[in-house]
């Protein structure tokens, strides 16, 4: 039947799509043709969600190789719902670029860089659902490669340096990683995830494995942009184009933060990571220092893409911090702000994007009396600040109150204090530019175009559902809780 | 749904409201009427049931997993719900002469905010547990900052930000945590007679969570956090009237008193002697605010101090955990409330009527705003607690209180307090009956002669000062109705 395919279609569907983009060429077939490849690729994973949720996991063999011998497409509670998260960011981020890329892209190279956008996609799902750590690692160079390109086709020739400097980091990241796993190969002789948990040895027998932690613990780390490894991420986000931003901003590092939860949890085990290798001492300072230092700087930003951009190294902190606590709260909380900031910021993301299709500008000044001329934009800006903030009935309200209670489990008092004040540095921070485009009058020398629907739309629609499941709070928490319970052990 | 009915009605009115605009202002204000006479008959309808001793509850969804968002109706809620609806049809009847008279800007949007922070206090007042509560609260925040900068001058910004800053800074960094510890240590949050907390955790832990929660609703304006009351002044009239003397402030003091009887309960915090200590910081803020008052010659100031030290009142009335205290509390939000609207109603007044703002320039304006002064005369004396004003019988009650808990000198600060009352609020009719008006003012009145207010704001602010009078005539139904709030779970 289709649906055992579906593991693999997922990952087939935009890859194939990718080079019959550079077929079709002209510009508008290609933009049409994305959309409803990001519809199927939306599709398949809405399917396997469904299907995993009632059934369980889900398997593939690639090729009919059994596993450990062959590849293994592996789909749980945790990766269905992060595939949930990539395709669904595709299929709302791709009929906005679709329209954000006539003012950034020249025309003739629009197929190219489609198709360049849908090979990312594919590499990111792949990542997810790939049981096969070398897999992984083929997959994260597909995904890191296409976003080099991706960020490089931004409008200021500055794009093609900040390109360069994610290359550099990424790929040292990327190094990292492939010596992290043959280092594990070398030790256990497999690259099945769920074999290499079997036949791991205990850590106190072998360094080696130690040093196999290390490395892949800090390769992700960079893709991730934990601080202090972060300094990738703020000229990537700032200069490339609106979608890519918005879109990186809520898969690349989403997955990034899933392989750390595969490596830490499924991989070694919450008994070497956590009483071996002193994670919950080791990351909670880590995350803190991020989400503080990375908040104080977006205060001090005029670009407003920046902003968001050093926003994001906080929020990565959240999740981090979510993951040390190591409990089941502290997961949850995690995986939950996982996707709600996914949500999140990609809302503020394209509102942005929406600011630079009209003015061209995205700086402070830029946003001046915005309120009253772009009132659409602006209000779903107002409302993912909301979100960042975490004011109640807002998605970011749920993320927060998981974090704290995790933190409050463990009788953290001094994390969870931080948690909370660090909301109000992201109130500061939000509350400039919502000054500026509600209480200032607008600057007369600049000229709004308007913002075709098709860009308001997508928009609106993220920003819907950050209050959505801000209010009903069932759908992400609940599968939150069960990819949570998956990873320490329990049931499905 | 007629549980749900009280928070969607003034919702339902915002569509017509917007639809009517600017253009048709009677229309406009016409569903303004009708939603707030809708409402208040409604609440009619449900209260008896209660007062009598019915609980009825509806939970619409789990809004996290174990804490349900819904409604659960008990004596206080319903007291303060019926006092809020109604002084909202005064308030709309005193806004149409206050903001026509004074032709601002913006009308709809004004109207509209007022129907959301309308929507939100009924939430909070009739909300099941402590996070639905927690929800209305701060939607009310944020639904009220438009309406505070609603002139949109430099003051009122300065104004608004000291508003949200002190509001959301407090809820985010005490409110918040201190709602999660509550969770944390009981399991739930729901609203129960004889408190949640009892057997939880040992009693320094509890004196820190009701510290958080003392200073975490910024709402009530215990000093240190009082700041943000006279800041919101800048707001027109009728928002401070009905806001910042009943909404708002009566969210705050309501929240605390929801806490005091129904999380902790009065028993436990009698057995621990919890609250002693935020009996005084109460009593401090009470003497504090009245000695502040005397020295504000800015009117619409010195009621904002006035409201400060008459929100300590109940705060102390809560804190001494006896139930007369608990009882004076509960009645004194309906006291202070119709009192406190009626001196902002009249300090609206005048402002339309004379432009005048200043305490130093009332003298002999008596004479040409007769009823206003009348008015004025007779909420001061509620405020007071003197006949004929229903005040009286509310700060009898909390003097009883405080006496059977024995703190003699915080039945001191009461007394003394009363004489500040006296010596800050009578000059005010005094001086304008009594003083002789000047002569170089009589001059300029020649050219600008003036009587009364707008009629429909004399006839709201007539109406209100009735009513304190009604209530010192009639205050056993008043009485009756709380009897239940503390037979069920207070000292006998």
């Amino acid at each position: 039947m289709i649906t055992d395919h579906l593991p693999v279609l997922q990952v087939v569907i935009p890859l194939l799509a990718a080079p019959l983009c550079v077929v079709l060429r002209g510009s508008f077939a290609v933009r049409q043709f994305v959309k409803v490849v990001s519809g199927l690729t939306f599709l398949c994973s809405l399917l396997i969600f469904t299907h995993v949720t009632r059934h369980g996991a889900m398997g593939y063999e690639l090729g009919g190789w059994q596993p450990p011998w062959g590849i293994e497409y592996r789909v749980d509670a945790l990766n269905a719902f992060l595939l949930l998260i990539i395709s669904g960011m595709a299929a709302v981020i791709l009929p906005y670029g679709t329209r954000s890329i006539l003012r950034e892209i020249p025309r003739e190279q629009h197929h190219l860089f489609l198709a360049i956008f849908l090979v990312c996609v594919a590499g990111l799902l792949g990542i997810a659902v790939t049981a096969d750590i070398f897999n992984v690692f083929v997959f994260l160079e597909i995904s890191a490669l296409s976003s080099y390109a991706l960020i490089g086709m931004g409008r200021s020739r500055r794009a093609l340096t900040a390109a360069y400097q994610y290359l550099i980091m990424g790929t040292i990241g990327s190094t990292f990683l492939l010596i992290g796993i043959g280092l594990l190969y070398m030790k256990t002789g497999t690259l099945n995830m769920a074999d290499l948990a079997l036949r791991m040895p205990p850590p106190h027998e072998s360094s080696t494995v130690i040093a196999a932690f290390a490395f892949l613990s800090v390769g992700v780390s960079i893709k991730l942009a934990v601080f202090p490894l972060h300094t990738w991420l703020p000229n990537a986000y700032t200069f490339a184009p609106s979608m890519v931003t918005a879109f990186l901003a809520a898969t690349a590092t989403k997955v990034s933060f899933y392989l750390l939860l595969r490596i830490v949890f499924t991989v070694f085990g919450v008994g070497f990571a956590f009483e071996a290798m002193h994670l919950q001492l080791l990351l909670p300072p880590l995350a803190l220092a991020g989400i503080f230092v990375a908040s104080t700087v977006a205060i001090f930003q005029t670009n407003i893409k920046r902003l968001l951009a050093f926003s994001s190294i906080a929020q990565i902190g959240y999740m981090v911090l979510g993951l040390s606590f190591g409990t089941a709260t502290g997961l949850t909380a995690g995986i939950v702000h996982l996707f709600n900031h996914a949500v999140m910021k990609s809302s503020l993301f394209l509102a942005i994007g929406c600011v630079s299709f009209a003015l061209g500008a995205v700086d402070l000044r830029a946003m001046r009396g915005l309120g009253r001329r772009m009132p659409f934009t602006m209000a779903a800006f107002l409302i993912g600040g909301l979100n960042l903030i975490g004011i109640p009935f807002t998605a970011g309200f749920v993320s927060k109150w998981y974090l704290i209670l995790a933190a409050l489990e463990q009788q953290r008092w001094f994390v969870a204090g931080f948690c909370l004040l660090s909301s109000l540095l992201a109130a500061v921070y939000i509350g400039r530019v919502v000054e500026a485009a509600y209480f200032h009058d607008p600057d007369p020398q600049l000229t709004a175009r308007p913002v075709p629907r098709g860009m308001l739309a997508p928009l609106w629609l993220l920003t819907g559902a950050s209050l959505f499941f801000g209010i009903f709070t069932s759908f992400p928490v609940g599968a939150a809780q069960r990819a949570a319970l998956l990873l320490l052990g329990g049931a499905p | 749904m007629s549980l749900v009915l009280p928070v969607l009605l003034p919702l339902a009115a915002i569509p017509f409201l917007i639809a009517a605009g600017e253009r048709h202002a009677n229309r406009r204000e016409a569903v303004s009427l009708a939603a707030g006479a809708l409402l208040f008959l409604h609440l009619l309808r449900l209260a008896p049931a209660v007062f009598r001793g019915a609980r009825p509850e509806t939970r619409l969804f789990d809004f996290l997993p174990g804490i349900a968002f819904g409604f659960r109706l008990e004596p206080l809620g319903m007291l303060f719900a019926l006092v809020a609806a109604l002084l909202w049809i005064a308030t709309t009847l005193y806004a149409i002469g206050y903001m026509r008279g004074h032709h601002e800007q913006h009308q709809t949007r004004f109207y509209t905010c007022f129907a959301i922070a309308i929507s939100a206090t009924m939430g909070a007042a009739l909300a099941r547990n402590l996070l639905t509560l927690f929800l209305f609260y701060e939607l009310l925040t944020f639904s009220t900052v438009p309406l505070v900068t609603h002139h949109g001058t430099d003051e009122a910004r300065r104004g608004g930000r000291t508003y949200l800053g002190i509001l959301l800074g407090t809820s985010v960094a005490f409110l918040l945590p201190a709602i999660l510890l509550a969770w944390h240590l009981a399991g739930t949050l729901d609203f129960t007679d004889g408190g949640i907390l009892r057997g939880t955790a040992e009693r320094p832990m509890l004196m820190l969570l009701l510290a958080l929660f003392a200073f975490g609703i910024g709402k009530a304006a215990l000093m240190p956090f009082h700041r943000w009351l006279p800041a919101a002044m800048v707001a027109p009239t009728p928002v401070s009237a009905l806001l910042h003397a009943v909404a708002v402030v009566k969210v705050g003091v309501f929240t605390m008193l929801k806490v005091l009887v129904y999380i902790f309960g009065i028993d436990l915090l009698h057995e621990l002697r919890l609250s002693d200590w935020l009996a005084y910081v109460a009593g401090f803020t009470l003497i504090a605010a009245s000695l502040v008052a005397m020295f504000q010659d800015n009117l619409k100031r010195r009621l904002a101090y006035s409201t400060v030290s008459q929100l300590s009142y109940i705060v102390l009335g809560g804190a001494v955990a006896t139930s007369a205290g608990a009882l004076g509390a509960g009645m004194h939000i309906a006291m202070h409330a119709f009192g406190k609207i009626t001196l902002f109603f009249c300090a609206g007044a005048i402002y339309v009527a004379a432009h005048k703002t200043r305490v130093s320039e009332l003298d002999g304006l008596g004479r040409r705003m007769p009823f206003t002064f009348a008015a004025f005369a007779l909420a001061a004396l509620s405020i007071i607690g003197l006949p004929p004003g229903g005040g009286l019988w509310s700060k009898l009650l909390l003097a009883l209180g405080t006496a059977d808990s024995g703190h003699t000198l915080l039945l001191a600060a009461l007394m003394i307090s009363s004489l500040l009352n006296v010596a800050y609020l009578l000059p005010i009719p005094m001086r304008a009956f009594l003083a002789q008006p000047p002569q170089v003012q009589e001059h300029e009145d020649e050219a600008h002669p003036h009587g009364e207010a707008p009629l429909p704001s004399v006839i709201a602010l007539c109406f209100t000062a009735a009513c304190t009078v009604l209530l010192f005539l009639a205050p056993t139904p008043l009485y009756r109705a709380l009897q239940g709030m503390v037979l069920t779970g207070g000292t006998p």
